[in-house]
């Protein structure tokens, strides 16, 4: 028998360390320990009904345990084998205690649509995709549907793309088949250019053959005996599972000339990215692979019209593609059956920043911010405080705790000031500077700016010199009226998505976190203690015992004093390195 | 290689491979495999997936334990990295984190030839979405 004990942080701090060692002593005095063996494991992901405590193998699960139950889990489970109902978890609609962890599914947030075969399948092995149902989705289509019933179905799933835009892929695909021409282009997004995002990166890695089932599908549909995925050359293993792959299905014949009798043709080849961000954007990603500059042109002619080399083409995200084959094969019912009124389906998270399960997710549209930080993601680290979530990297904005319990999806997210984006979260404690955080994300924008409209290539230059201004502490209160009246120039006047979106981070910082601004502009101060040129070093004279160890320690000799007398810091000179503040036992220099 | 030349023939080919995964996915088989993935993604390979893999494929071999070791894409546990998930004939999969060369060969020497746990279980915290 053993007895599973979550050691994740949550439940941790609620004792489970204590609870462990309880455990062990109670079966040791039972003499019980050959017999039944106590194992701290990871996150449960249930971290607000912990600590968690799971019997094998009859998956019992107790759940809010506390040391002092221990006795009596360890008498009546382990000896008398009755289960201690006060401890079950309840249905909160039934009241019903649950006992088998494997009837809570319930408690699992997380449904694996898009990553149904990732960490399941190997990925360089068809075979264990066709397993899986693998390529009948593709078969379905030619066999069985003409391409307006197979389009008919992706528009009835609700499924919408995932690449930031949300528009409906269904009405995409319908609006590219009715251009004729004698070629069309099915085109895969694999420059994920968000930092923090590794979504694409991972279906790739992981299930390569589910993007490339879904783009022969769509090529079907809209006519296109071509299809190309643009990636970026960072992703070297996601290429070259990609390769595998694509050769995998050329010589199943799934790839090639006359796919299944069906008389369609379809062939897939790559192109490579440099890994620009602008590159990402539709037009511009279609120029780069032309071999022009990766620069967006105005839409329309939209893609669907005049895409690669001015044929109709259909560019989708590779978490797009990825859903494709399940909806043919569990119904677009089925698939509509899952999220919100509008945005149906999962969306994979990349989980990063200040947050203890760092990974990727995927949950239903409409799962709250809360259940995905604290429940999946199992709270910010250290135990700090939450302070705010960006989503949709440097073209998205941040939610704060009083959005924890917004559903998460498309629209909802852009009612809140911020949006999907490709799906990268970037958690954020007390002790990150949301000007700091806004900086951070023009100083990318600039880098990326393609420079072809001024809007974006001026405009985010001078906005990030104002914040520069303002994280130095020279920012006055007109300061923060230009980045909200340069902001909306920007957003108004440029070109492409890059720029309209770039000042979203500066925005929503300013509306969620405006006090943040004030400190740094009237008080000068930085009230997350970030932002080092508004730091001050100080010695406390009354804790000062004069034991020399800062200044022998200071790399710029910053600090004099004699022995047992007080020392000095000569601000002037101080890098704010905090080699000091490391070295003092007596707690006696303090940052202001 | 053969073509798959019809939807038959995929369906046929569907079937045999669905037999062969099930015989090993129920551990039903005769010969009773132990099975072992491990997460191959960038993230598992960055944090030593590769040498954790080598090392599980010498050992087993030469501790003579019939294993089918095979590389899958991310498990969505990046902070635990780099992680495997062992089945044991007739048992369910169960996935073990922060796995380093130690940590292989206690799984080898406790788990796998023994049953009993060890530290650094992860419980699946998600639904898969099943075959039809
Ligand atoms: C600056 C910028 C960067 C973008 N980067 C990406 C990207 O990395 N991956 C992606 O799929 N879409 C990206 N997009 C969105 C694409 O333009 C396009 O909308 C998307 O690929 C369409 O696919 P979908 O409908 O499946 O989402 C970006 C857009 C902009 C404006």
């Amino acid at each position: 028998m053993h007895l599973l004990v979550c050691g994740g942080t949550g439940c941790k701090s609620s004792a489970s360390d204590t609870i462990v060692e309880n455990l062990k002593a109670e079966l040791e005095h039972n003499s019980l320990e050959d017999d039944v063996q106590v194992i701290m494991t990871g996150c449960f992901g249930f971290c607000e009904q912990g600590p968690v405590v799971k019997v094998m193998p009859d998956n019992t699960f107790y759940v809010r345990v506390t040391p002092g139950d221990v006795k009596e889990l360890v008498a009546e489970h382990i000896i008398k084998g009755r289960k201690v109902r006060r401890l079950l978890y309840e249905n909160p609609e039934t009241k019903e205690p649950v006992s088998d962890s494997k009837h809570m599914g319930f408690y699992r947030k997380q449904i694996r649509v898009a990553l149904r075969n990732c960490g399941f399948i190997n990925p360089e092995n068809i075979d264990e995709y066709i397993a899986r149902d693998g390529y009948s989705a593709l078969a379905k289509a030619l066999g069985e549907l003409s391409p307006q019933q197979a389009i008919d179905i992706i528009k009835k799933s609700g499924l919408r793309g995932r690449g930031g835009g949300g528009f409906p892929t269904g009405i995409k695909w319908e609006l590219t088949s009715k251009f004729e021409a004698d070629q069309k282009y099915v085109v895969c997004n694999a420059d994920e250019g968000d930092p923090g995002a590794f979504m694409d990166r991972s279906v790739l890695e992981g299930d390569p053959h589910s993007v490339i089932e879904a783009m022969a599908i769509c090529g079907y549909c809209i006519g296109a005996s071509k299809g190309l995925v643009y990636i970026r050359a960072e992703y070297p293993l996601a290429i070259e599972r990609l390769k595998i792959a694509i050769k995998q299905a050329q010589e199943y014949g799934l790839l090639g000339l006359d796919i299944l009798g069906s008389k369609f043709s379809f062939d897939i080849s790559l192109r490579y990215g440099a890994g620009a961000f602008v590159c990402g954007e539709e037009t511009a990603l279609i120029h780069s692979m032309e071999g022009h500059r990766g620069e967006p042109t105005v839409k329309p002619p939209f893609p669907a019209e005049s895409g690669y080399m001015k044929k109709p083409t259909v560019v989708n995200n590779v978490e797009t593609y990825a859903n494709v084959p399940v909806i043919f094969n569990k119904g677009a019912d089925w698939f509509a059956s899952i999220g919100t009124e509008k945005s149906k389906g999962t969306k994979v998270f990349a989980l990063a920043g200040k947050i203890n399960n760092v990974g990727l997710i995927e949950v239903p549209m409409g799962t709250s911010l809360k259940e995905v930080i604290f429940e999946i993601g199992g709270g910010i680290k250290n135990n700090k405080e939450f302070k705010a979530v960006q989503t949709g990297g440097p073209s998205g904005g941040c939610l704060t705790s009083k959005h924890l319990d917004t559903p998460i999806d498309y629209d909802n997210l852009i009612a809140s000031g911020s949006m999907m984006g490709s799906g990268g979260m970037i958690v954020m404690d007390e002790d990150d500077c949301m000007v700091a955080m806004a900086r951070y994300y023009l100083d990318f924008t600039v880098d990326e700016s393609c420079g072809k409209c001024s809007p974006c290539r001026i405009g985010t230059m001078r906005l990030k010199e104002i914040l520069d201004k303002i994280i130095k502490g020279d920012g006055t209160m007109e300061d923060i009226d230009r980045l909200r009246n340069l902001s909306s120039v920007i957003k108004d006047s440029s070109l492409c998505g890059l720029g309209q979106t770039a000042p979203n981070p500066v925005l929503s910082t300013l509306d969620n976190f405006m006090n943040e601004y004030l400190a740094h502009v009237k008080d000068k101060k930085c009230p997350a203690g970030r932002c080092k040129s508004l730091m001050i070093y100080k010695v406390i004279p009354e804790n000062c015992v004069g034991c020399t160890a800062c200044a022998r320690n200071c790399p710029v000799n910053a600090i004099s004093g004699e022995r047992k007398q007080t020392h000095f810091i000569d601000t002037s000179i101080c890098i704010k390195c905090g080699a000091c503040i490391e070295r003092c036992k007596f707690n006696a220099i303090v940052i202001n | 290689m053969t073509k798959v030349k019809s939807l038959a023939d995929l369906k046929k080919m569907q079937e045999d491979l669905q037999a062969k995964l099930k015989v090993r996915e129920r551990g039903t088989d005769p010969e009773g495999y132990v099975r072992i993935k491990v997460a191959m993604a960038t993230c598992g390979i960055a944090s030593g997936a590769k040498g954790v893999m080598e090392f599980l494929i010498d050992e087993l071999d030469k501790r003579n334990i019939d294993t089918l070791i095979t590389q899958t894409g991310c498990m969505g546990y990046c902070y635990a990295e780099p992680t495997i998930e062992v089945t044991l004939p007739n048992k369910e999969p169960v996935v073990f984190g922060y796995v380093d060369i130690r940590k292989a060969d206690e799984i080898i020497e406790k788990y796998i030839k023994n049953g009993e746990f060890v530290e650094g279980i992860i419980p699946v915290n998600y639904e898969s979405i099943d075959n039809n």
